[in-house]
C-alpha cells in the first residue's frame, strides 16, 4: 500500500498523505514543504540512495532494489556488499545512509552513532532472517538427526568417524558408513560462522569450548571462501560436513537439530519461530530491535541455528530527503511484500507480520522525526 | 644493426631537424614518467606505514579485544600471525618457483633453440596467452578441475613417501587431505601462473645469445646441449635470475588463486599435503578484509606492509645477483 503511494503515479495520493503522515516523502524542499501541501510530483523519490554492508543480504537486496526501483524509476539504490564491519564503518562515517549487518552495533559503535545521527543515535532492525544448515555429503543419506553437542564434537574433532556411536544412537535405521569425517568451515570471517558458533557455544552444554566468533576457532578441517566456496567443497567430496545458508545447500544432506524432544530440519518457518522466541536486547531504547537469539529455545518447530541480519539506521536524519528515501525503501523491505520477495529470491525466512508492522511503524517514526 | 646502417646511408645529418623542443619535451616526459614511479612507490609505502601504525604501536591489548582473529592467548598475536603468514607465503611461493623455473627454462630453450621456426612462433604465442588469463580463473579452474585430479596422486604420495616430512599425512586420520586443498595445490597453480612470465623473459634472453659464440662452440665439435651449456646459459644467466625473480614477485603477491584453492590455517608446518596448515598474506587479507572493523583493517595493512618489505628484499636480492653476475657473462 505504502509503496503504491510512494511511486506517486496517482494524483489522489496527495489526499491520502493527510492520513498517513509517514508517507510524505517530500524530497525537494525539506523545511518548508508541509505534509498537507504535497503535490503528487513531490511524492516521487529520485536521486541516489546508498547503503553498504553484509554480503548475506545481497541476494535479497538485489530483489528489493529491483522491485522498489521499478516502483520509483527515478531513484537509484546502491548496495555495496563490503561486509558487515565495512558497512557499519561506512554508516558511522556518514558515507552511506544505512548499513546492512549480521551483527548489531557494538557498544562503542552506539557511541559513534551519536556523532553520526545526533542524540538519538542509531538502531538495529532485523529484516533478513535465514536458517543456517549443517550440510553433509554422504552417499544415499539425505538427513541425519543430531543434537547440539554432537555437532559441536564433530566440528571440534572429537568425533572423527561417521559411524561413531554418538551419531548412530540418534539415527537408528540409518546405515552410517565407516568413513572419516572431514569438516569444512569458512576461511573468511563471516556472520554465518558467528551465528553457527554462537549456537554451538550456547546450546552444546560445553561441548564447544570456544566463544562465538566470526573467525573459525580451531585449526581443523578444510576451509572454503564464502558460502559458495564451502558448498563447492561439500559437493565435490564425500564424507564432508559443513555449514552454509540453507538456501544455498542444494542437494546436500542436511542435519535436523534437536530442539526440545524433536529433531527439526532447517526451514524458513523454523528460523522465524526461533526469532519470535528470542527477546530484543537492543540498548538504545524500545525501537532498537537487536535480538539476543535464544539458541536453547524449545518452542515447537523452532530452528535455532539461524542468522538474523539487521539494517542499521539513524533514529533521526539531518537530511529529510535522505530520510525519506531510506525510510520508504526500508519500509518496503520490512513489509510483507518485501519479505516475500526476499524469501523468493534468497530463501530467507519472512519475519512475522507483527514484527513487520513494528519495524514499519518505527521507520515511519524516523521519517516524522526527520521532518519528512 | 640494420637501423644504424640505414641512417648512415641517408647522408642527412640527424641533427638537421632542429629538435630542441622535441628533445626537451621528450626529456621532460621520460623524467616525469621515471619520477612518477618513485612517487607512487613512496605513496604506497607512506599509506602502508600510516595506516598500519595504530596496529603496530598499539601493543596488542586493544587489538586483541577489537579484532576477532588476533588471539594472543592462543599464540596468535599480530606479530605471530604475520610470522605464520610470511612463512606460508614464502613456502608456497618457493615451491611454485621450484616447479616453474626448470619447466620455463626448458620451454624457453625449446622455443629458442630446438623447435622448428613455425612451431616456435605458435608456441611462444600460446605461452603469452597463458599470462593473460585472470588469476581468478586459474583459481576456479584449480579448485574445481585440477584439485580433484591431483588428490589421488597426493594420496599415493602420502602413502608411499609419507616418511619424507614434506609429504607426511595427517596424524589424526593417517591420510592426506581428502579434498586436496593443500599448499602443494596452491604451489602448482601458482607455478602454472608464473611459467609464462619466466618463459617469456628467458626466451628473449636466449635469443640474444651472440650467434658467433654458438657457432664457435658448434665448430669445436660441441653437441647442441654442450653448446647451450657453454654459450647460451653463461650469457643468459643474469636474465634467467631476473626472470625467476619476476615470477617470484608475482607468486608472492598472488591473491585470488590461493584464496580459492587453499584450506587455510596458521602454523609453521612443512606438511604440504595437509590442509588447514598454511595461508599467504595476500589471501589472508582478502579473506578478513570484508568483515574487518577499523582496527582489523589497520592490522591487515600491517600485513600488507610485511609483504611489501618481503617483495622489496626479493627484488633487491635479484638486482644484486644480476649486477654481480653480469660482469662475467657479457650480458651488459
Amino acid at each position: 500500500m505504502n509503496i503504491a503511494l510512494r511511486s506517486g503515479a496517482v494524483a489522489s495520493a496527495a489526499a491520502l498523505t493527510l492520513l498517513l503522515s509517514a508517507c510524505t516523502a517530500s524530497n525537494e524542499n525539506t523545511a518548508t514543504t508541509s505534509a498537507t501541501s504535497d503535490t503528487p510530483a513531490s511524492m516521487t523519490l529520485s536521486g541516489e540512495l546508498n547503503g553498504a554492508g553484509a554480503s548475506t543480504q545481497q541476494v535479497a537486496m538485489e530483489a528489493w532494489r529491483a522491485k522498489f526501483q521499478t516502483a520509483n524509476p527515478d531513484l537509484t539504490i546502491n548496495y555495496d556488499p563490503v561486509g558487515s564491519g565495512g558497512g557499519r564503518t561506512a554508516f558511522l562515517d556518514g558515507s552511506v545512509a544505512w548499513a546492512g549487518s549480521d551483527a548489531a552495533l557494538a557498544e562503542d559503535e552506539y557511541a559513534s552513532a551519536v556523532t553520526r545521527c545526533g542524540a538519538d543515535g542509531a538502531i538495529n532492525l532485523p529484516v533478513y532472517v535465514s536458517p543456517v544448515a549443517v550440510a553433509f555429503n554422504l552417499d544415499g543419506i539425505d538427513s541425519l538427526n543430531m543434537d547440539a553437542s554432537t555437532i559441536a564434537m564433530i566440528f571440534d574433532g572429537k568425533i572423527t568417524n561417521w559411524n561413531d556411536p554418538a551419531i548412530a544412537d540418534q539415527n537408528s535405521g540409518v546405515a552410517l558408513p565407516d568413513a572419516a569425517i572431514t569438516i569444512v568451515h569458512r576461511s573468511d570471517e563471516s556472520g554465518t560462522t558467528k551465528n553457527f558458533t554462537d549456537y554451538l557455544a550456547k546450546a552444546s552444554d560445553g561441548a564447544w569450548p570456544y566463544d562465538a566468533s566470526g573467525d573459525w576457532a580451531n585449526d581443523l578441517g578444510e576451509s572454503g571462501q564464502g558460502t559458495s566456496g564451502v558448498v563447492q567443497i561439500l559437493t565435490s567430496t564425500t564424507g564432508t560436513v559443513g555449514y552454509a545458508d540453507e538456501s544455498q545447500v542444494g542437494g546436500l544432506g542436511v542435519v535436523s537439530v534437536k530442539v526440545g524432544d524433536s529433531y527439526n530440519a532447517p526451514s524458513a518457518e523454523g528460523a522465524a519461530i526461533a526469532l519470535e522466541a528470542s527477546t530484543p536486547a537492543g540498548i538504545n531504547g524500545d525501537n532498537d530491535l537487536a535480538y539476543k537469539i535464544d539458541r536453547t529455545t524449545t518452542a515447537a518447530g523452532a530452528y535455532p541455528v539461524m542468522l538474523a541480519s539487521y539494517v542499521i539506521v539513524c533514529q533521526k536524519y539531518d537530511d529529510a530527503e535522505e530520510a525519506g528515501k531510506v525510510t520508504s525503501f526500508l519500509e518496503y523491505v520490512a513489509s510483507q511484500d518485501g519479505q516475500a520477495a526476499g524469501a523468493a529470491a534468497a530463501g530467507s525466512a519472512p519475519i512475522s507480520s507483527e514484527l513487520s508492522d513494528k519495524i514499519v511503524s518505527i521507520l515511519e517514526g524516523i521519517a516524522t522525526a526527520s521532518g519528512v | 644493426m640494420t637501423i644504424t646502417d640505414k641512417r648512415e646511408t641517408q647522408e642527412v645529418p640527424l641533427t638537421a631537424h632542429s629538435g630542441s623542443f622535441a628533445n626537451s619535451a621528450f626529456t621532460g616526459l621520460s623524467t616525469f614518467a621515471a619520477s612518477l614511479i618513485l612517487v607512487l612507490l613512496a605513496a604506497v609505502a607512506a599509506f602502508l606505514i600510516t595506516e598500519a601504525w595504530p596496529a603496530l604501536t598499539d601493543g596488542g591489548a586493544v587489538l586483541a579485544e577489537k579484532v576477532q582473529w588476533i588471539k594472543p592467548e592462543d599464540g596468535e598475536s599480530l606479530i605471530q600471525v604475520i610470522g605464520y603468514l610470511v612463512f606460508g607465503t614464502v613456502l608456497i611461493s618457493t615451491i611454485a618457483l621450484l616447479i616453474a623455473t626448470p619447466l620455463s627454462i626448458g620451454i624457453a630453450l625449446f622455443i629458442s633453440h630446438y623447435a622448428p621456426r613455425r612451431l616456435a612462433a605458435g608456441l611462444g604465442y600460446l605461452i603469452d596467452l597463458l599470462a593473460a588469463i585472470p588469476s581468478v580463473v586459474y583459481g576456479l579452474w584449480g579448485a574445481i578441475v585440477l584439485i580433484p585430479v591431483l588428490q589421488p596422486f597426493y594420496q599415493w604420495l602420502g602413502s608411499t613417501f609419507g616418511w619424507i616430512p614434506l609429504f607426511t599425512p595427517n596424524p589424526l586420520t593417517g591420510e592426506v587431505s581428502p579434498t586436496g586443498r593443500v599448499a602443494l595445490s596452491a604451489s602448482i597453480v601458482l607455478a602454472i601462473m608464473i611459467i609464462p612470465i619466466i618463459t617469456a623473459v628467458t626466451r628473449e634472453v636466449f635469443l640474444q645469445t651472440p650467434k658467433l659464440h654458438e657457432e664457435a662452440a658448434l665448430a669445436m665439435g660441441a653437441t647442441r646441449w654442450e653448446m647451450i651449456r657453454m654459450a647460451v646459459f653463461p650469457f643468459g644467466r643474469s636474465g634467467m635470475i631476473g626472470a625467476t625473480m619476476l615470477g617470484l614477485g608475482r607468486a608472492l603477491g598472488e591473491t585470488m588463486a590461493v584464496y580459492m584453492i587453499l584450506s587455510v590455517g596458521l602454523s609453521y608446518s612443512f606438511n604440504i599435503l595437509q590442509s588447514g596448515e598454511h595461508n599467504t598474506i595476500a589471501s589472508y587479507i582478502a579473506g578478513q578484509f570484508p568483515e574487518a572493523n577499523s582496527y582489523g583493517v589497520s592490522a591487515l595493512i600491517a600485513m600488507g606492509l610485511a609483504l611489501f618489505i618481503i617483495t622489496l628484499l626479493v627484488n633487491m636480492l635479484a638486482r644484486w645477483i644480476v649486477s654481480r653476475r653480469s660482469e662475467f657473462s657479457g650480458a651488459n
